[in-house]
Formats: C-alpha cells, structure tokens, sequence
C-alpha cells in the first residue's frame, strides 16, 4: 500500500474531457483535456497510486480524484547557472566608477 | 436531486453564482445601454479612503517606503541628452504583508468578506494575488481557495506560478491548479457554488479602493520629502486595477501626475495555448493581458470591472522581456534591492523614461514585488531555456516573444516603445457596441465613452461615425 488513511496526498482529475472544453480554444488546447491537481488527508483506509480516493483538503473540503503523490512538496529552485547574466552587474558598476554617485 | 454540474449548465447559472459570491447588484448601476454609473458603483459598493486606510492598518498594509534609487539616476544621466534624466524613485510595495502591492485590494475584499459573513474567500489567480488573498483571509480568520491556471498538458508549470502556489499553501489556503485554459473560470464557478464562500475578485470595487491608498500615499510622501507631487508614475499594468487605483488615489489627493502604463511585450503568444504558455517567461505585467483588460474590462469576473485603465492612462508603453531582466539585476546591483522580476516592468519602464525628462523632475516605478525560489532572474530565464528559449546580449528591439529574450548590450539599448492609445480606444468603444448589442448609443453613452477613454466628445463620436453607428 502507498497510503494510510491521515497521510497527505495530491490528486488528480480531469476537470473537462477535450469534447467537452470551452468552444473558442486555440487548436492545441482544444486536443487536451483541462485538468486539475489538489491536496489533502487520505480518506480513505488505504490506497495505493493511481486509485481514485477522496481527500480532505487543508480547508476541510472533501475531493475525489487519482491518487498521485503521497507526501507532495515543492522542488522550485533558483535554477542553474545563467551566464548570459554575468555581464550585467560589472558593467553597471563600471558606468558609474567615477561618478559622484557611484563612488 | 443534484445539479447539472456541465460546463454549459454552470456558465449559465453564472449571474446567480456571482451575485450570491460578491454581495453586490450591479444591475443598479447599469442604463440598459453601453453607459452604467460608475462612480456611483465605486462610491455606494466601495469604501472611502480613510475608512481603507484604517482597513488596510489593521493588518499591516500599506505605507510601504519610498527610496531614491541614485545610482540609477546617475547611470540614466550618462545615457540622456544633456540636462535630462529625471529623479528616479521606488516605492517598495515588497514590503507589503504576502510581499506585494497585491495586499493592498487582499486586505479590504477579505475584510468585506468576513464583515458580510462569509466563511471563506475564493481566488482565481496565477500571481501575486493568491499569495495576498491567502495571507490576508488568514490574519481574518477566512477559508481561503485560490485556483491557479499553472501547468501545460505534460504538467509543466512555470516556476514563478508554483512558487506562488507554495506561498498560499504556506499561509494554510487550499490550492487548486489547472492546466492551461479559460474554463478555470468554470471550475472557480463550481468551488463558488459549492462553498458559497466569497469571490475576493482582482476586479471589484473594494479591490480597486484597495490601491488607491497607494496612490494617496505617493502624493502625501512626494509632498513632504520633496515639496511637491511626482511629475510622473509609472505602473506595470496588466489587469488595469493597479492604474486605476494608483490614479484614483492620485487624483484624490488632487496631484497634477502622468500616469504612464508599462507592460512587457508578449505580442505574437496566445494566453489560452497549450504548447505557448511555458513560452513566456513573465506570467503577468505583460500585454497578454494589458491589451485585451484595455479594450474590454468587463471581460473580468464580475458583471462590471472597477478597473478601467482607459479612464485614467496618459500614454503605455511597452518594453521587451531582456530588459526587465536586465533591469532586475541593476536593481539589484546598483541599489541592492532584490526584488521581482516582473513587478520590475514598471522599472524598466521608467529607466528609460526619465532619460526624456528634465533632471529636476520626479519619476516613481510604484511597486516592486517579493523574489524568492522559482520567482527569480535566474530560474526563469534556467526556464526559458529549457523550454527552447535563447538568451542572447543584443538589441532588444529584435526580441521575438516566444523565441528568445533578448537582453540589452548596455543600458542604452533599454527603450520603451509607445502604444498607440487612440487605437487602444477605439478598439474599447468598438467592443462596447459588439458586446452590449446596441445600434445606436445614447446621448449617457457618449458621456459615459467619453469619460471612459479619457478622450473627448469630438473623439468618441469619430469613432461612433467610422463603425457606421447611430446617435
């Protein structure tokens, strides 16, 4: 089993198959359905990945949907390296050497 | 019996859902024609500016400082024509609770709500907002949901959008997150519906009031440091709320200022397209959203949109991504203020602004935002290049949304490009016909566009002649 009940969950839905989506879309979105994602206390006893549970969200609202993560968190970042940006700050500062201000 | 839960079926019970959600009739305020009364909206559905001062004290909003960004002016100095570089200023609305001026409208919708009795408050936003809502309904003791349009169909989701997410998790609200599409509106509708919680709309007349303490505050700060209003201010305009309430806060403490728009230029990508949306490495402040909330604000979601930019905008301009960016890291070396990025298209904006501004007059970029993981110089454009962006040192002239960014060579490369307003108007007056369905407009009407374009009689009624419309 993946999950126990109590444990903190994501899930997922299709919200609106593409047949079903808004009918003034561009061509690319209208071939994908819209999809959602949402968190929250595993319901049910026990489940694992890919069954459909229901979860209490942090609020308190009950929602249905595909077991995807247990234990979700964040992994955003400050990136990579970006030496296309390594210019910048030196030749500001160069501008300025000498001048009243940047002195 | 349960409802009929079908995209249809809930668009059309729209108006109830909302009418129930904001607590407002607009219907009171309409003519029946183009024309509704919307001072009348602002004053009767709004607060005044004192009682949002006390609302906003309350939870730590507003007041944010103001600092003078020298090194900046010195560095505009050596790029203007003799005797021109205006004063440059920052207000740094990062210091607002939730790290924006987005608190700003947060901290009255959340307090309506909570004095209207709602157990919760609803969002749908991507931005700074979520984050504002969040923290606001959070020091109220509200629920709070905010539904994020924030991943593409192979579940990427830009950094900045996630981050956001993060955020109002932190601040204990619950976060939806859709792939892209309009149809959130229709799953916001749903959550309305099943929550009967308030909808703390970007869009409602207690929002906009919201910033026009902002506006107050830059007249009163200018008035006692330097003896006089700021000549110019320049807001990153998206939405239009912060222009219109900047503006109204202005006019309210009676300062002759320009107010310029400034928006990041995102022209050639479509909004609502899957495989375009990680193309883009701003998700707000840009034109995607600046043209068409222009030319049709009621296009928000309430019947009537208390942002009206058109009413209170001198000129907009644009200015490219890479000099956004570029300008994020001068803020950040020249004057250490890490902030941003894209509340620094206002900066951008101003940077190249006050190079055609005499040296003894006042030029204030009116808000920076918090910066922090995914919110960042460095993972966005990390973003943009594992999305096929280029990053190139240029001329951001030749910069092609979508394709690459475009830093600028120097400082002297950073140019803002003028919008044509009269345009932008025309387009408006041509949408208030085509949406409202009328075949000839009404003497209110021509007062009502007049005011609403901040045009004149003569203006509105060329336009009204070239669409072939009666009057």
């Amino acid at each position: 089993m993946d999950a126990k009940k109590g444990d903190w969950v994501r899930i997922h839905n299709i919200v609106l198959n593409p047949e079903d989506r808004s009918p003034n879309l561009p061509e690319d979105t209208k071939k994908v359905p819209l999809e959602m994602w949402d968190k929250g206390f595993l319901l049910n006893e026990n489940a694992n990945i890919g069954d459909i549970v229901e979860v209490e969200s942090y609020i308190g609202r009950k929602v249905e949907g595909k077991l995807v993560e247990v234990n979700p968190f964040y992994d955003h970042d400050f990136g990579k390296c970006v030496p296309e940006l390594l210019y910048i700050g030196r030749q500001l500062r160069g501008y300025l050497e000498g001048s009243e201000q940047g002195e | 019996m349960s409802k009929d839960m079908s995209f249809e079926a809930v668009m059309a019970r729209r108006p109830e859902t909302m009418k129930k959600a904001i607590g407002i009739d607009y219907d009171v305020f309409e003519s029946g024609s183009i024309a509704f009364d919307y001072e009348r909206m602002m004053r009767e559905t709004g607060y005044s500016l004192q009682q949002m001062q006390k609302i906003q004290s309350e939870t730590g909003v507003g007041n944010t400082p103001v600092y003078e960004l020298r090194n900046l002016t010195a560095l505009a100095r050596k790029f203007a024509p003799k005797g021109k570089g205006a004063r440059i200023f920052v207000k740094d609305e990062a210091a607002n609770p939730s790290g924006s001026f987005k608190a700003r409208r947060a901290a009255t919708a959340c307090y309506h709500a909570k004095k209207l009795g709602y157990k919760g408050v609803i969002a749908a936003t991507s931005g700074n907002y979520g984050a504002a809502v969040a923290s606001q309904a959070a020091m109220r003791g509200l629920k709070c949901i905010i539904v994020q349009e924030c991943y593409d169909s192979r579940e990427v989701g830009q950094p900045e959008i996630v981050e956001k997410a993060r955020k109002c998790e932190a601040y204990g609200a619950e976060v939806v997150q859709l792939t892209v599409g309009p149809e959130l509106f229709y799953s916001f509708l749903r959550l309305l519906e099943e929550t009967g919680y308030f909808n703390a709309s970007l869009y409602t007349p207690f929002g906009i009031a919201g910033v026009e303490t902002l506006g107050y505050e830059l007249s009163m700060e200018f008035r006692e440091r330097e003896g006089k209003d700021p000549d110019v201010v320049v807001v990153t305009n998206a939405g239009g709320g912060n222009l219109t309430g900047t503006a109204r806060g202005l006019i309210k403490a009676d300062a002759d200022t320009q107010i310029v728009g400034a928006s990041v230029d995102l022209s050639g990508l479509h909004m609502a397209s899957d495989t375009q949306f990680n193309r883009k490495s701003f998700t707000t402040g840009h034109t995607g959203f600046g043209i068409p909330f222009a030319t049709w604000p009621d296009r928000s979601d309430v019947p009537r949109s208390a942002a009206r930019p058109l009413r209170y905008m001198d000129r907009y301009v644009t200015v490219n991504q890479g000099s956004v960016f570029y300008m994020t890291e001068a803020l950040a070396q020249l004057e250490g203020l890490e902030r941003g990025p894209a509340g620094n298209t206002s900066l951008a904006a101003t940077f190249a602004l006050a190079q055609e501004l005499d040296e003894d007059k006042i030029i204030v970029a009116q808000e920076t935002e918090y910066t922090g993981a995914g919110k960042h110089i460095q993972p966005q454009l990390t973003f943009a290049k594992e999305n096929g962006i280029e990053i190139v040192i240029d001329d951001p002239k030749d910069e092609v949304p979508g394709e690459n960014i475009i830093l600028p060579k120097d400082p002297s490369y950073i140019k803002t490009k003028d919008i044509d307003l009269n345009k932008i108007k025309r387009s408006y007056i041509r949408n208030c016909i085509k949406n409202t369905k009328v075949d000839s407009v009404t003497s209110e009407d021509i007062e009502f566009l007049v005011k609403d374009t901040k045009s004149s009689e003569e203006f509105v009624k060329k336009v009204l002649d070239e669409l072939k419309v009666e009057y």
